[in-house]
């Protein structure tokens, strides 16, 4: 598998990351040289066998009651955000 | 009991420049679980909290915290499904829809899309006398909302509000059954009815508790039924998403707006774009909206911080146990019971209240006239008072059975139990304590309301030779008497004897 340019400036663009026209092309080979890596498992014939999505398989989810246990930490969990105003985080005016 | 016996309506056809069209709405509702505590976090649910309260360190997506998930959620989720006669899936997952957003602190929602919690169902929308339009689900998934964004507090700002981050709504998609804009506010109505039933939404508009996404496309004639032969959408034309119409009567006016823009753009030549639009209910209109990102790539997978969803058949079994009665169940029962009318039984359980109100009122007494009452005088009464509804009216359903118990015990009579039912809805109190301080108690003395009618008999010598001639008229004379007795008279005694003394 090939990943050019273009594809390489759409996924900086989706994950939100500034890369400099200049350094495309290594990033496109570095992307290569980790798909290579991985292509092998394409081989493996999966016909019928379930896809395992997390190494812990056979464990189960473990959910709690449903009460209210959390939350009311508004100045704790405002306190890292660059600005914050009368409770709110704020930032730079979004336009819908 | 609706089914499918009875006759699908009709699909909405609108006439074109080039010939008839046919509309196909589709519906995504986001309902909000009612639940104490968010989906993945033990932070409240409480609507009006101060900003950023009702979060938790894993809600404003802090390094290091884990996703946990809420039990109650699920049960009500799985809840929805069983009454929606859907399929119950023991194995679901969660995946990470992503977009970078300030009203989504860690990037990503959690939500299922490969392998949801429920599968299938219906909804059954009536849209008249023997007429229904079967509804189909495809799905009903489990997922996390978005925090809010407030733009109007300083003009070179947005401010953002977490407290709805994490909340959990259960997504609900229909198939594109629906084929007319009148149909998709009804589907809207009922799926908001049977959940508030279910206890499993508070169905509140206003706070937005529901918002529904509105899938619209138009075809001709004959079209729909091909896409149900071969199941190919191209036979429904190009479809637009209307996102977040959050009431009935804007979910009816997107569709039908929608639906002629669409016929418009086609017959003026033009090509339809499946797009994402808003409906602004102030102009009456769709218009495009730009997404959140520029092309619409999620990049879902699996999350890797939780295990798969697993429950127990058992533990479905035992919520379906204890579904509460659906509406259409209880309208059927109302008419079977209580020998009700149609249009009685689907006022009375038209909301959850009403039904629980009759219900109280009807216990141990004649349902038709606890019917009555609650329908002709209550919510008659109530209707005068701006903000006045079942929930929090005047007249307790113990009170207003007091009143019913008085007219069947013939210690008031049926005018006077009006009079009694006005004092006690603007006065409050007992009634039979009221019926005997204001002396409103029947007369029943037989020789007290002789005496009544002799003298109304003695001052209308002329009216007696005509009653004698005509007994109609005998009424008259009841209608007197009834006065002289400032209505307290008891009506089967004065017909009695009036009838007698006049010598009917």
């Amino acid at each position: 598998m090939s990943i050019d340019i273009a594809t390489v400036r759409s996924l900086a663009h989706l994950a939100q990351i500034g890369i400099e026209d200049g350094d495309l092309q290594t990033w496109a080979q570095e992307f290569d040289t980790m798909l290579a890596a991985v292509e092998p498992l394409a081989a493996v014939n999966v016909e019928g066998v379930e896809p395992m999505t997390n190494p812990a398989h056979s464990l189960r989810l473990i959910l709690v009651e449903d009460g209210v246990t959390d939350g009311n930490v508004q100045e704790d969990v405002l306190r890292g955000a660059p600005d914050a105003r009368e409770g709110f985080y704020a930032v730079p005016k979004v336009r819908e | 009991m609706l089914d499918l016996a009875m006759n699908a309506p009709e699909p909405r056809r609108i006439a074109g420049a080039t010939g008839d069209w046919e509309i196909v709405i589709g519906l995504e509702v986001h309902a909000q679980i009612a639940t104490q505590a968010k989906l993945f976090s033990g932070s409240s649910t409480r609507f009006g909290a101060e900003p950023n309260a009702n979060v938790s360190y894993g809600d404003a997506a802090m390094p290091g915290t884990l996703p946990v998930l809420n039990r109650g959620c699920i049960a009500q989720a799985v809840r929805t499904g069983l009454g929606l006669k859907s399929r119950i899936n023991l194995t679901s997952s969660f995946d990470r829809k992503h977009y970078f957003y300030p009203d989504l602190p860690s990037g990503f929602q959690l939500t299922q899309l490969f392998q949801p919690l429920v599968s299938g169902g219906e909804v059954l929308v009536e849209m008249g006398p023997g007429l229904v339009r079967r509804v189909r689900l495809d799905r009903i998934h489990v997922e996390q909302d978005a925090g809010k964004l407030v733009h109007d507090m300083d003009p070179a700002m947005s401010f953002v509000d977490v407290n709805r981050g994490g909340m959990p709504l259960m997504e609900i998609v229909s198939r594109p059954d629906i084929r007319s804009p009148e149909e998709a506010a009804a589907y809207l109505g009922k799926l908001r009815l049977i959940m508030r039933y279910l206890g499993t939404c508070d169905g509140n508009m206003q706070e937005g508790s529901i918002r529904a996404d509105v899938n619209v496309s138009v075809c001709r004639p004959g079209q729909y039924e091909k896409w149900l032969e071969d199941g190919d959408f191209s036979h429904l034309g190009t479809r637009t998403e209307i996102k977040n119409v959050n009431s009935l009567r804007f979910v009816q006016q997107a569709a039908e707006y929608e639906a002629r823009r669409q016929i418009a753009v086609i017959e003026d030549g033009g090509t339809l774009i499946q797009e994402t639009r808003l409906y602004d209910p102030d102009r009456g209109e769709t218009r495009s909206m730009r997404s959140k990102e520029t092309a619409e790539d999620y990049r879902y997978f699996p999350d890797p911080d939780l295990l798969p969803l697993v429950i127990e058949q058992a533990w479905v079994d035992g919520l379906g146990a204890g579904l509460a009665e659906l509406p259409d169940a209880r309208k059927a029962r109302y008419i079977a019971d209580f020998g009700l009318s149609d249009y009685d039984a689907s006022v009375l359980t038209a909301e959850r209240e009403n039904g629980e109100y009759f219900e109280a009122v009807a216990q141990g007494r004649d349902g038709k006239q606890a019917a009555n009452w609650v329908l002709n005088e209550l919510f008659g009464r109530m209707k005068r008072d701006e903000g006045v509804d079942i929930t929090n009216c005047p007249v307790s359903p113990a009170q207003l059975g007091g009143i019913i118990d008085l007219i069947g015990a013939g210690t008031i009579s049926g005018k006077i139990a009006k009079d009694l039912f006005e004092i006690v809805y603007t006065e409050g109190g007992d009634p039979a304590r009221i019926v005997e301080e204001r002396g409103m108690k029947q007369v029943t003395d037989t020789g007290a309301i002789e005496a009544a009618v002799d003298a109304v008999i003695a001052a209308n010598p002329a009216q007696v030779d005509k009653a004698k001639q005509n007994p109609k008229l005998a009424g008259w004379f009841v209608g007197q008497v009834m006065k002289a007795t400032g209505g307290k008279a008891s009506p089967a005694a004065v017909n009695e004897i009036v009838a007698a003394k006049l010598g009917l």
